[in-house]
Protein backbone atom coordinates (compact mmCIF):
# COMPACT_ATOMS: atom_id res chain seq x y z
CA UNK A 1 0.00 0.00 0.00
CA UNK A 2 2.65 2.47 0.99
CA UNK A 3 4.84 1.29 -1.98
CA UNK A 4 2.00 2.06 -3.78
CA UNK A 5 1.19 5.60 -2.34
CA UNK A 6 4.75 6.83 -2.90
CA UNK A 7 6.05 5.09 -6.50
CA UNK A 8 3.42 3.48 -8.71
CA UNK A 9 1.12 6.63 -7.93
CA UNK A 10 3.57 9.51 -8.63
CA UNK A 11 4.96 8.00 -11.53
CA UNK A 12 0.94 7.21 -13.09
CA UNK A 13 0.30 10.95 -12.89
CA UNK A 14 3.69 12.05 -14.62
CA UNK A 15 3.22 9.27 -17.57
CA UNK A 16 -0.45 10.53 -17.94
CA UNK A 17 0.57 14.57 -18.03
CA UNK A 18 3.25 13.01 -20.16
CA UNK A 19 0.70 11.52 -22.91
CA UNK A 20 -2.17 14.03 -22.18
CA UNK A 21 1.08 17.09 -23.05
CA UNK A 22 1.94 14.94 -25.97
CA UNK A 23 -1.40 14.71 -27.91
CA UNK A 24 -1.96 17.88 -26.95
CA UNK A 25 0.95 18.61 -28.48
CA UNK A 26 0.75 17.01 -31.53
CA UNK A 27 -3.05 17.21 -31.91
CA UNK A 28 -2.93 20.08 -34.23
CA UNK A 29 0.53 18.71 -36.68
CA UNK A 30 -1.56 15.46 -37.14
CA UNK A 31 -4.69 17.01 -37.55
CA UNK A 32 -3.28 18.83 -39.99
CA UNK A 33 -1.82 16.07 -41.96
CA UNK A 34 -4.80 14.28 -41.68
CA UNK A 35 -6.71 16.90 -42.88
CA UNK A 36 -4.79 18.16 -46.23
CA UNK A 37 -5.19 14.01 -47.35
CA UNK A 38 -8.95 14.45 -46.93
CA UNK A 39 -11.48 14.83 -50.25
CA UNK A 40 -13.33 18.05 -50.78
CA UNK A 41 -15.56 18.73 -48.21
CA UNK A 42 -14.47 16.40 -45.22
CA UNK A 43 -12.45 18.13 -42.62
CA UNK A 44 -15.48 20.47 -42.31
CA UNK A 45 -17.95 17.61 -42.04
CA UNK A 46 -19.77 17.13 -38.11
CA UNK A 47 -18.39 15.32 -35.79
CA UNK A 48 -14.77 16.14 -37.03
CA UNK A 49 -13.22 13.15 -38.63
CA UNK A 50 -9.37 12.38 -37.41
CA UNK A 51 -8.85 10.15 -40.57
CA UNK A 52 -9.56 10.76 -44.56
CA UNK A 53 -12.35 8.31 -45.53
CA UNK A 54 -10.12 7.72 -48.72
CA UNK A 55 -6.78 9.25 -48.88
CA UNK A 56 -6.56 11.64 -51.87
CA UNK A 57 -3.17 13.43 -53.27
CA UNK A 58 -5.48 16.04 -54.68
CA UNK A 59 -4.96 19.23 -53.04
CA UNK A 60 -1.20 18.69 -53.17
CA UNK A 61 -1.88 18.23 -56.93
CA UNK A 62 -3.63 21.33 -57.15
CA UNK A 63 -0.90 23.90 -55.37
CA UNK A 64 1.56 22.31 -57.96
CA UNK A 65 -0.35 23.00 -60.82
CA UNK A 66 -2.93 25.45 -60.23
CA UNK A 67 -1.42 27.69 -57.34
CA UNK A 68 2.20 27.82 -58.15
CA UNK A 69 3.18 26.34 -55.10
CA UNK A 70 6.58 25.08 -56.05
CA UNK A 71 7.88 28.56 -57.04
CA UNK A 72 7.38 29.71 -53.81
CA UNK A 73 9.07 26.56 -52.35
CA UNK A 74 11.85 27.64 -54.84
CA UNK A 75 11.86 31.17 -53.24
CA UNK A 76 11.55 30.24 -49.77
CA UNK A 77 14.64 27.17 -50.72
CA UNK A 78 16.71 30.17 -52.11
CA UNK A 79 16.40 33.05 -49.92
CA UNK A 80 16.34 30.79 -46.67
CA UNK A 81 19.84 29.18 -48.07
CA UNK A 82 21.24 32.42 -49.14
CA UNK A 83 20.89 34.24 -45.99
CA UNK A 84 22.28 31.48 -43.95
CA UNK A 85 25.37 30.85 -46.40
CA UNK A 86 26.41 34.57 -46.08
CA UNK A 87 25.15 35.16 -42.21
CA UNK A 88 27.28 32.30 -41.26
CA UNK A 89 30.33 33.96 -43.41
CA UNK A 90 29.73 37.07 -41.62
CA UNK A 91 28.89 36.34 -38.15
CA UNK A 92 32.15 33.87 -37.93
CA UNK A 93 34.22 36.41 -38.90
CA UNK A 94 33.04 38.66 -36.38
CA UNK A 95 32.69 35.97 -33.79
CA UNK A 96 36.16 35.25 -33.99
CA UNK A 97 37.66 38.73 -34.00
CA UNK A 98 35.77 38.92 -30.28
CA UNK A 99 37.14 36.27 -28.94
CA UNK A 100 40.17 35.82 -30.20
CA UNK A 101 41.78 39.51 -30.99
CA UNK A 102 42.80 42.13 -28.81
CA UNK A 103 41.86 45.38 -29.59
CA UNK A 104 40.76 49.13 -28.37
CA UNK A 105 37.26 49.27 -26.90
CA UNK A 106 36.62 45.29 -27.84
CA UNK A 107 34.43 44.82 -24.74
CA UNK A 108 32.77 48.08 -24.83
CA UNK A 109 31.62 46.87 -28.56
CA UNK A 110 30.73 43.59 -27.51
CA UNK A 111 28.28 45.16 -24.82
CA UNK A 112 27.05 47.96 -27.07
CA UNK A 113 25.73 44.91 -29.61
CA UNK A 114 24.62 42.76 -26.86
CA UNK A 115 22.54 45.60 -25.51
CA UNK A 116 20.93 46.25 -29.04
CA UNK A 117 19.34 42.81 -28.97
CA UNK A 118 16.34 44.49 -26.74
CA UNK A 119 15.52 46.85 -29.33
CA UNK A 120 12.55 45.14 -31.79
CA UNK A 121 13.28 44.57 -34.82
CA UNK A 122 9.93 46.51 -36.02
CA UNK A 123 11.35 49.87 -34.99
CA UNK A 124 13.65 49.74 -38.13
CA UNK A 125 11.71 48.22 -40.16
CA UNK A 126 9.85 51.60 -41.49
CA UNK A 127 13.21 53.32 -42.75
CA UNK A 128 15.14 50.29 -43.19
CA UNK A 129 12.38 50.40 -46.02
CA UNK A 130 12.96 53.88 -47.67
CA UNK A 131 16.71 53.06 -47.20
CA UNK A 132 16.02 49.72 -49.80
CA UNK A 133 13.93 51.73 -51.96
CA UNK A 134 16.60 54.28 -52.42
CA UNK A 135 18.53 51.47 -53.35
CA UNK A 136 15.92 50.13 -55.40
CA UNK A 137 15.90 47.01 -53.37
CA UNK A 138 12.07 46.53 -53.10
CA UNK A 139 10.72 43.81 -54.49
CA UNK A 140 13.77 41.73 -55.04
CA UNK A 141 15.34 39.00 -53.19
CA UNK A 142 18.26 40.82 -51.91
CA UNK A 143 16.00 43.34 -50.49
CA UNK A 144 14.68 39.94 -47.88
CA UNK A 145 18.24 38.81 -47.67
CA UNK A 146 20.73 41.87 -46.49
CA UNK A 147 18.82 42.70 -43.18
CA UNK A 148 19.21 39.13 -42.44
CA UNK A 149 23.22 39.29 -43.15
CA UNK A 150 24.66 39.93 -40.04
CA UNK A 151 23.30 39.06 -37.12
CA UNK A 152 24.19 40.09 -33.16
CA UNK A 153 23.21 36.90 -32.14
CA UNK A 154 24.92 34.53 -33.94
CA UNK A 155 28.21 36.41 -33.52
CA UNK A 156 27.76 35.89 -29.77
CA UNK A 157 27.01 32.44 -30.32
CA UNK A 158 30.55 32.08 -32.23
CA UNK A 159 32.26 34.44 -29.75
CA UNK A 160 31.18 32.01 -26.64
CA UNK A 161 32.07 28.79 -28.30
CA UNK A 162 35.56 29.93 -29.69
CA UNK A 163 36.56 31.50 -25.82
CA UNK A 164 37.19 28.06 -25.17
CA UNK A 165 39.51 26.96 -27.70
CA UNK A 166 43.23 27.68 -26.44
CA UNK A 167 45.24 30.79 -28.18
CA UNK A 168 47.97 28.07 -28.43
CA UNK A 169 46.42 26.20 -31.55
CA UNK A 170 46.19 29.85 -33.35
CA UNK A 171 49.57 31.00 -32.20
CA UNK A 172 51.49 27.74 -33.32
CA UNK A 173 49.75 27.71 -36.83
CA UNK A 174 50.87 31.80 -36.52
CA UNK A 175 54.55 30.84 -36.16
CA UNK A 176 54.18 28.47 -39.28
CA UNK A 177 53.78 31.56 -41.16
CA UNK A 178 49.55 30.80 -42.07
CA UNK A 179 48.08 34.38 -42.88
CA UNK A 180 45.52 35.15 -40.60
CA UNK A 181 42.47 34.49 -43.19
CA UNK A 182 43.78 31.21 -43.71
CA UNK A 183 44.25 30.43 -40.03
CA UNK A 184 40.48 31.63 -39.96
CA UNK A 185 39.44 29.55 -43.26
CA UNK A 186 41.11 26.03 -42.65
CA UNK A 187 41.41 26.06 -38.73
CA UNK A 188 38.87 27.99 -37.09
CA UNK A 189 36.03 26.92 -39.22
CA UNK A 190 36.55 23.44 -39.26
CA UNK A 191 37.43 23.66 -34.99
CA UNK A 192 33.65 25.95 -35.04
CA UNK A 193 31.94 23.29 -36.98
CA UNK A 194 29.45 21.91 -34.41
CA UNK A 195 28.25 25.33 -33.55
CA UNK A 196 28.23 26.35 -36.99
CA UNK A 197 25.87 23.52 -37.99
CA UNK A 198 23.70 25.02 -35.01
CA UNK A 199 23.88 28.22 -35.86
CA UNK A 200 22.88 26.95 -39.67
CA UNK A 201 19.87 25.52 -38.75
CA UNK A 202 18.59 28.55 -36.61
CA UNK A 203 19.05 30.69 -39.19
CA UNK A 204 18.06 28.68 -41.73
CA UNK A 205 14.75 27.98 -39.87
CA UNK A 206 14.20 31.90 -38.78
CA UNK A 207 14.94 32.76 -42.83
CA UNK A 208 11.99 30.44 -43.67
CA UNK A 209 9.80 31.07 -41.12
CA UNK A 210 10.02 34.51 -41.04
CA UNK A 211 7.21 36.35 -42.22
CA UNK A 212 6.57 40.38 -41.44
CA UNK A 213 9.55 41.85 -43.38
CA UNK A 214 9.07 39.05 -46.97
CA UNK A 215 5.67 40.62 -46.35
CA UNK A 216 6.69 43.91 -46.30
CA UNK A 217 9.67 43.95 -48.97
CA UNK A 218 8.29 41.09 -51.47
CA UNK A 219 5.36 43.08 -53.25
CA UNK A 220 4.51 40.94 -56.38
CA UNK A 221 3.31 37.85 -55.87
CA UNK A 222 5.90 35.86 -57.93
CA UNK A 223 8.65 36.64 -55.41
CA UNK A 224 6.94 35.69 -52.26
CA UNK A 225 8.05 33.29 -49.55
CA UNK A 226 5.91 30.28 -48.79
CA UNK A 227 4.25 31.66 -45.35
CA UNK A 228 3.63 35.23 -47.31
CA UNK A 229 2.15 32.82 -50.42
CA UNK A 230 0.34 30.92 -47.66
CA UNK A 231 -1.46 33.75 -46.11
CA UNK A 232 -2.42 35.07 -49.27
CA UNK A 233 -3.98 32.33 -50.51
CA UNK A 234 -6.37 32.17 -46.83
CA UNK A 235 -7.59 35.09 -48.66
CA UNK A 236 -9.28 33.55 -51.82
CA UNK A 237 -9.59 29.84 -50.42
CA UNK A 238 -10.63 30.24 -46.74
CA UNK A 239 -13.37 27.73 -47.44
CA UNK A 240 -10.86 24.98 -49.17
CA UNK A 241 -10.07 23.46 -45.93
CA UNK A 242 -8.27 21.03 -47.06
CA UNK A 243 -6.49 22.45 -49.39
CA UNK A 244 -5.17 25.38 -47.21
CA UNK A 245 -3.67 22.28 -44.89
CA UNK A 246 -2.07 20.60 -47.72
CA UNK A 247 -0.59 24.35 -48.23
CA UNK A 248 0.87 24.34 -44.33
CA UNK A 249 1.93 20.61 -44.64
CA UNK A 250 4.01 22.05 -47.38
CA UNK A 251 5.60 25.35 -45.75
CA UNK A 252 5.71 23.17 -42.31
CA UNK A 253 7.36 20.25 -43.51
CA UNK A 254 11.40 21.10 -44.72
CA UNK A 255 11.86 22.92 -41.06
CA UNK A 256 9.92 19.50 -39.29
CA UNK A 257 12.48 17.18 -41.29
CA UNK A 258 15.56 19.33 -40.82
CA UNK A 259 14.75 19.55 -36.67
CA UNK A 260 14.05 15.84 -36.58
CA UNK A 261 17.54 15.11 -38.99
CA UNK A 262 19.47 17.49 -36.75
CA UNK A 263 17.56 17.84 -33.49
CA UNK A 264 20.98 17.39 -31.61
CA UNK A 265 22.48 20.28 -32.54
CA UNK A 266 19.51 22.54 -32.38
CA UNK A 267 19.00 21.61 -28.94
CA UNK A 268 22.54 21.97 -27.70
CA UNK A 269 22.32 25.68 -29.40
CA UNK A 270 19.41 26.89 -27.70
CA UNK A 271 21.27 25.61 -24.50
CA UNK A 272 24.24 27.13 -24.92
CA UNK A 273 22.05 30.28 -26.17
CA UNK A 274 20.28 30.10 -22.84
CA UNK A 275 22.91 29.33 -20.31
CA UNK A 276 25.38 32.04 -21.24
CA UNK A 277 23.11 34.73 -21.83
CA UNK B 1 51.54 50.00 -30.23
CA UNK B 2 54.16 47.32 -31.27
CA UNK B 3 54.06 45.56 -34.64
CA UNK B 4 52.86 43.03 -33.65
CA UNK B 5 49.82 45.05 -32.11
CA UNK B 6 49.07 46.76 -35.02
CA UNK B 7 49.10 43.52 -37.13
CA UNK B 8 46.58 41.75 -34.72
CA UNK B 9 44.36 45.53 -34.61
CA UNK B 10 44.48 45.61 -38.65
CA UNK B 11 43.37 41.86 -38.66
CA UNK B 12 40.68 42.22 -36.14
CA UNK B 13 38.79 45.37 -38.07
CA UNK B 14 39.07 43.08 -41.77
CA UNK B 15 36.95 40.18 -39.70
CA UNK B 16 34.67 42.10 -38.13
CA UNK B 17 34.01 45.11 -40.77
CA UNK B 18 31.60 43.44 -42.59
CA UNK B 19 29.20 42.48 -39.66
CA UNK B 20 29.78 45.89 -38.14
CA UNK B 21 29.06 48.00 -41.46
CA UNK B 22 25.91 45.24 -42.20
CA UNK B 23 24.37 45.82 -38.88
CA UNK B 24 25.29 49.78 -38.77
CA UNK B 25 24.07 50.47 -42.02
CA UNK B 26 20.69 48.00 -42.06
CA UNK B 27 20.17 48.32 -38.11
CA UNK B 28 21.32 51.19 -36.20
CA UNK B 29 21.28 53.91 -38.69
CA UNK B 30 17.29 52.40 -39.75
CA UNK B 31 16.76 53.04 -35.24
CA UNK B 32 18.12 56.28 -35.20
CA UNK B 33 16.44 57.46 -38.46
CA UNK B 34 12.88 55.87 -37.12
CA UNK B 35 13.83 58.28 -34.10
CA UNK B 36 13.85 61.22 -36.44
CA UNK B 37 11.19 59.95 -38.78
CA UNK B 38 8.89 60.13 -35.49
CA UNK B 39 9.29 63.93 -35.26
CA UNK B 40 8.32 63.94 -38.95
CA UNK B 41 4.54 64.04 -40.85
CA UNK B 42 6.26 61.24 -43.25
CA UNK B 43 2.99 60.30 -44.80
CA UNK B 44 2.13 59.03 -48.82
CA UNK B 45 3.13 62.57 -49.99
CA UNK B 46 6.69 62.69 -48.64
CA UNK B 47 7.21 59.27 -50.24
CA UNK B 48 6.73 60.94 -53.68
CA UNK B 49 8.24 64.04 -52.85
CA UNK B 50 10.90 64.91 -49.80
CA UNK B 51 10.41 68.18 -50.08
CA UNK B 52 6.70 67.80 -48.36
CA UNK B 53 8.31 66.51 -45.36
CA UNK B 54 8.22 68.53 -42.23
CA UNK B 55 9.12 68.72 -38.46
CA UNK B 56 6.57 68.30 -36.39
CA UNK B 57 7.92 67.68 -33.17
CA UNK B 58 6.15 65.57 -30.61
CA UNK B 59 2.53 65.74 -33.00
CA UNK B 60 2.64 61.94 -33.78
CA UNK B 61 2.85 61.19 -29.84
CA UNK B 62 0.64 63.34 -28.91
CA UNK B 63 -1.70 62.15 -31.32
CA UNK B 64 -0.91 58.77 -30.80
CA UNK B 65 -1.88 59.31 -27.09
CA UNK B 66 -5.26 60.85 -27.81
CA UNK B 67 -6.20 58.08 -30.18
CA UNK B 68 -8.21 55.34 -28.94
CA UNK B 69 -7.33 52.65 -31.12
CA UNK B 70 -3.58 53.45 -29.83
CA UNK B 71 -5.14 52.92 -26.84
CA UNK B 72 -6.50 49.84 -27.71
CA UNK B 73 -3.73 48.56 -29.46
CA UNK B 74 -1.74 48.84 -26.12
CA UNK B 75 -4.49 47.25 -24.29
CA UNK B 76 -4.42 44.30 -26.31
CA UNK B 77 -0.53 43.85 -26.50
CA UNK B 78 -0.75 43.93 -22.91
CA UNK B 79 -3.09 41.50 -22.32
CA UNK B 80 -0.99 39.05 -24.34
CA UNK B 81 2.19 39.97 -22.78
CA UNK B 82 0.58 39.91 -19.23
CA UNK B 83 -1.18 37.22 -19.51
CA UNK B 84 0.33 35.05 -22.28
CA UNK B 85 3.81 35.62 -20.79
CA UNK B 86 3.57 34.22 -17.30
CA UNK B 87 1.53 31.48 -18.73
CA UNK B 88 4.00 30.20 -21.58
CA UNK B 89 6.56 30.67 -19.10
CA UNK B 90 4.40 28.54 -16.60
CA UNK B 91 3.68 25.71 -19.00
CA UNK B 92 7.48 25.68 -19.74
CA UNK B 93 8.60 25.18 -16.47
CA UNK B 94 5.80 22.70 -15.98
CA UNK B 95 6.49 20.81 -19.14
CA UNK B 96 10.54 21.03 -18.04
CA UNK B 97 10.16 19.14 -14.72
CA UNK B 98 7.62 16.30 -16.11
CA UNK B 99 10.25 15.52 -19.00
CA UNK B 100 12.82 15.65 -16.41
CA UNK B 101 11.53 13.72 -13.96
CA UNK B 102 13.65 10.78 -12.45
CA UNK B 103 12.41 7.19 -13.46
CA UNK B 104 10.76 8.68 -16.96
CA UNK B 105 11.38 6.32 -20.03
CA UNK B 106 12.28 7.44 -23.08
CA UNK B 107 12.43 11.53 -22.11
CA UNK B 108 13.92 12.51 -25.39
CA UNK B 109 10.65 10.83 -27.17
CA UNK B 110 8.69 13.58 -24.92
CA UNK B 111 11.28 16.65 -25.23
CA UNK B 112 11.05 16.37 -28.66
CA UNK B 113 6.96 16.11 -28.93
CA UNK B 114 6.66 19.11 -27.07
CA UNK B 115 9.27 20.79 -29.03
CA UNK B 116 7.83 20.15 -32.41
CA UNK B 117 5.00 23.04 -32.48
CA UNK B 118 8.62 25.72 -31.82
CA UNK B 119 10.30 24.63 -34.89
CA UNK B 120 6.78 24.78 -37.24
CA UNK B 121 6.14 28.16 -39.16
CA UNK B 122 4.00 30.63 -37.54
CA UNK B 123 1.71 31.05 -40.53
CA UNK B 124 0.97 27.52 -41.18
CA UNK B 125 -0.25 26.79 -37.73
CA UNK B 126 -2.15 30.17 -37.28
CA UNK B 127 -3.69 29.15 -40.50
CA UNK B 128 -3.98 25.47 -39.14
CA UNK B 129 -5.58 26.93 -35.55
CA UNK B 130 -7.97 29.27 -37.57
CA UNK B 131 -9.79 25.94 -38.47
CA UNK B 132 -9.57 24.14 -35.05
CA UNK B 133 -10.95 27.32 -34.01
CA UNK B 134 -14.26 27.24 -36.14
CA UNK B 135 -17.64 27.75 -34.10
CA UNK B 136 -18.97 25.10 -36.08
CA UNK B 137 -17.15 22.03 -37.39
CA UNK B 138 -13.73 22.79 -35.29
CA UNK B 139 -12.17 20.13 -33.26
CA UNK B 140 -11.24 22.33 -29.98
CA UNK B 141 -15.20 22.80 -29.99
CA UNK B 142 -16.37 19.73 -30.39
CA UNK B 143 -13.58 18.01 -27.45
CA UNK B 144 -15.32 20.67 -25.13
CA UNK B 145 -18.71 19.31 -26.46
CA UNK B 146 -17.66 15.53 -24.99
CA UNK B 147 -17.50 17.72 -21.64
CA UNK B 148 -20.77 19.18 -21.74
CA UNK B 149 -19.53 22.65 -22.94
CA UNK B 150 -21.51 24.84 -25.52
CA UNK B 151 -19.56 25.92 -28.45
CA UNK B 152 -17.16 29.19 -28.28
CA UNK B 153 -16.92 31.09 -31.17
CA UNK B 154 -12.78 31.76 -30.41
CA UNK B 155 -12.18 33.90 -33.33
CA UNK B 156 -15.33 35.53 -33.75
CA UNK B 157 -16.16 36.96 -29.99
CA UNK B 158 -14.57 39.76 -28.90
CA UNK B 159 -14.21 38.25 -25.68
CA UNK B 160 -12.93 35.18 -26.56
CA UNK B 161 -10.23 35.98 -29.45
CA UNK B 162 -7.26 36.89 -27.25
CA UNK B 163 -7.61 33.73 -25.29
CA UNK B 164 -8.29 31.92 -28.42
CA UNK B 165 -4.48 33.83 -29.33
CA UNK B 166 -2.44 33.28 -26.39
CA UNK B 167 -3.37 29.68 -26.42
CA UNK B 168 -1.89 29.46 -29.78
CA UNK B 169 0.85 31.24 -29.13
CA UNK B 170 1.60 29.40 -25.72
CA UNK B 171 1.16 25.67 -27.57
CA UNK B 172 3.42 27.32 -29.75
CA UNK B 173 6.37 28.38 -28.23
CA UNK B 174 6.06 26.55 -24.68
CA UNK B 175 9.21 24.09 -26.17
CA UNK B 176 11.95 26.23 -26.61
CA UNK B 177 11.64 27.71 -22.57
CA UNK B 178 11.10 24.11 -21.68
CA UNK B 179 14.47 23.18 -23.04
CA UNK B 180 16.31 25.93 -21.58
CA UNK B 181 14.36 25.02 -17.91
CA UNK B 182 15.39 21.43 -18.61
CA UNK B 183 19.28 22.75 -18.90
CA UNK B 184 18.99 25.05 -16.20
CA UNK B 185 17.55 21.96 -14.10
CA UNK B 186 20.20 19.50 -14.90
CA UNK B 187 22.40 21.67 -13.94
CA UNK B 188 21.29 21.15 -9.97
CA UNK B 189 23.46 19.21 -8.25
CA UNK B 190 21.36 15.98 -7.43
CA UNK B 191 23.05 16.23 -3.70
CA UNK B 192 20.97 18.88 -3.00
CA UNK B 193 17.34 17.01 -3.12
CA UNK B 194 19.25 14.00 -1.71
CA UNK B 195 20.00 15.95 1.62
CA UNK B 196 16.80 17.48 1.40
CA UNK B 197 15.12 13.82 1.61
CA UNK B 198 16.65 13.15 4.33
CA UNK B 199 15.42 15.93 5.94
CA UNK B 200 12.29 14.37 5.73
CA UNK B 201 11.08 17.60 3.36
CA UNK B 202 8.08 16.84 0.60
CA UNK B 203 8.27 17.48 -3.09
CA UNK B 204 6.45 20.29 -2.89
CA UNK B 205 9.04 21.73 -0.49
CA UNK B 206 12.13 20.73 -2.15
CA UNK B 207 10.70 22.12 -5.24
CA UNK B 208 9.80 25.41 -3.30
CA UNK B 209 13.16 25.66 -1.68
CA UNK B 210 15.86 24.07 -4.08
CA UNK B 211 14.51 24.15 -7.72
CA UNK B 212 12.97 27.66 -7.57
CA UNK B 213 15.81 29.65 -5.99
CA UNK B 214 18.80 27.88 -8.14
CA UNK B 215 16.49 28.17 -10.97
CA UNK B 216 16.60 31.91 -10.39
CA UNK B 217 18.98 33.09 -13.37
CA UNK B 218 17.23 30.63 -15.81
CA UNK B 219 13.75 32.20 -14.91
CA UNK B 220 14.97 35.61 -15.47
CA UNK B 221 16.76 35.10 -18.90
CA UNK B 222 13.57 33.47 -19.76
CA UNK B 223 11.01 35.87 -18.59
CA UNK B 224 12.99 38.41 -20.03
CA UNK B 225 13.31 36.75 -23.34
CA UNK B 226 9.56 35.87 -23.52
CA UNK B 227 8.61 39.64 -22.60
CA UNK B 228 10.23 40.86 -25.21
CA UNK B 229 8.97 38.70 -27.86
CA UNK B 230 5.20 39.04 -26.85
CA UNK B 231 5.66 42.53 -27.28
CA UNK B 232 6.06 41.93 -31.22
CA UNK B 233 2.90 40.03 -31.32
CA UNK B 234 2.35 40.28 -35.00
CA UNK B 235 1.59 37.45 -37.30
CA UNK B 236 -0.86 35.42 -35.10
CA UNK B 237 -3.50 38.43 -35.15
CA UNK B 238 -2.93 38.82 -38.71
CA UNK B 239 -3.42 35.84 -39.74
CA UNK B 240 -5.90 34.28 -37.64
CA UNK B 241 -8.08 37.39 -36.74
CA UNK B 242 -6.76 40.73 -38.92
CA UNK B 243 -6.99 42.74 -35.17
CA UNK B 244 -10.74 41.78 -35.25
CA UNK B 245 -13.53 41.15 -33.62
CA UNK B 246 -13.86 44.98 -33.12
CA UNK B 247 -10.19 45.70 -32.92
CA UNK B 248 -9.83 43.32 -30.25
CA UNK B 249 -6.76 41.51 -31.01
CA UNK B 250 -5.17 44.18 -32.53
CA UNK B 251 -1.64 44.85 -31.49
CA UNK B 252 0.91 47.40 -31.91
CA UNK B 253 2.98 46.23 -34.16
CA UNK B 254 0.03 45.31 -36.35
CA UNK B 255 -1.21 48.81 -35.63
CA UNK B 256 2.62 49.92 -36.84
CA UNK B 257 2.19 47.83 -39.82
CA UNK B 258 -1.07 48.87 -40.83
CA UNK B 259 -0.36 52.52 -40.26
CA UNK B 260 3.24 52.30 -41.60
CA UNK B 261 3.12 50.10 -44.73
CA UNK B 262 -0.61 50.43 -45.70
CA UNK B 263 -1.46 53.79 -45.56
CA UNK B 264 2.14 55.35 -45.57
CA UNK B 265 1.83 57.23 -42.12
CA UNK B 266 5.70 56.34 -41.75
CA UNK B 267 6.14 59.29 -39.11
CA UNK B 268 3.08 58.15 -37.15
CA UNK B 269 4.18 54.66 -37.59
CA UNK B 270 7.24 55.33 -36.35
CA UNK B 271 6.20 56.75 -33.00
CA UNK B 272 4.18 53.78 -32.07
CA UNK B 273 7.40 51.48 -32.66
CA UNK B 274 9.22 53.90 -30.69
CA UNK B 275 6.44 53.75 -28.00
CA UNK B 276 6.75 49.79 -28.36
CA UNK B 277 10.74 49.98 -27.94
CA UNK B 278 10.08 52.29 -24.79
CA UNK B 279 7.63 50.00 -23.04
CA UNK B 280 10.08 46.73 -24.07
CA UNK B 281 13.16 48.60 -22.16
CA UNK B 282 10.91 49.89 -19.25
CA UNK B 283 9.48 46.05 -19.01
CA UNK B 284 13.27 44.64 -18.71
CA UNK B 285 14.51 46.70 -16.52
CA UNK B 286 11.71 45.68 -14.13
CA UNK B 287 12.26 42.72 -14.59
CA UNK B 288 16.17 43.12 -13.61
CA UNK B 289 15.16 45.39 -10.24
CA UNK B 290 12.47 43.44 -9.24
CA UNK B 291 15.25 40.35 -9.43
CA UNK B 292 17.87 42.57 -7.34
CA UNK B 293 15.61 43.24 -4.47
CA UNK B 294 14.64 39.56 -3.99
CA UNK B 295 16.69 38.08 -1.17
CA UNK B 296 18.93 35.26 -3.04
Amino acid sequence: MNRLLHRILPALLVYGLLMLGTALALAPLLWMLAASLMPPGEATGYPPRFWPSTVTFEHYAALFTRLDLGRYLLNSTLLAGAVTAISLFVNSMAGYAFAKFRFRHRDRLFRILLAAMVIPAQVAMLPLFLLLKQFGLINTYWGVIIPGMANIFGIFLIRQYLLAIPDSLLDAARMDGAGEFRIYWALVLPLCRPILVTLAIFTFMGAWNDFMWPLIVLTDSSMYTLPVALANLLGEHVQDTELMMAGSVLTVLPVLLLFVALQKYYIAGIMLGGMKG
Amino acid sequence: MTGQERHVARSARVFLAPALLLIAVFFFLPVLAALLLSFTDFDIYALGDLDRLRFVGLRNYLDLLQSPLFWTALGNTFYFVVVGGPLSVAVSLGAALLVNAPLIRFPGFFRAAFFLPVVTTLVAVAVVWRYLYHPHYGLLNYGLGLFGIDPIDWLGDPVWAMPAIILMAVWKNFGFNMIIFIAGLQNIPPSLYEAARIDGASGWRQFRHITLPLLGPTFLFVALMTMIGYFQVFAEPYVMTQGGPANRTLSVVLLMYEEGFRWWNMGYASAAAFVLFVLILAGTTLQLQLRRREPP
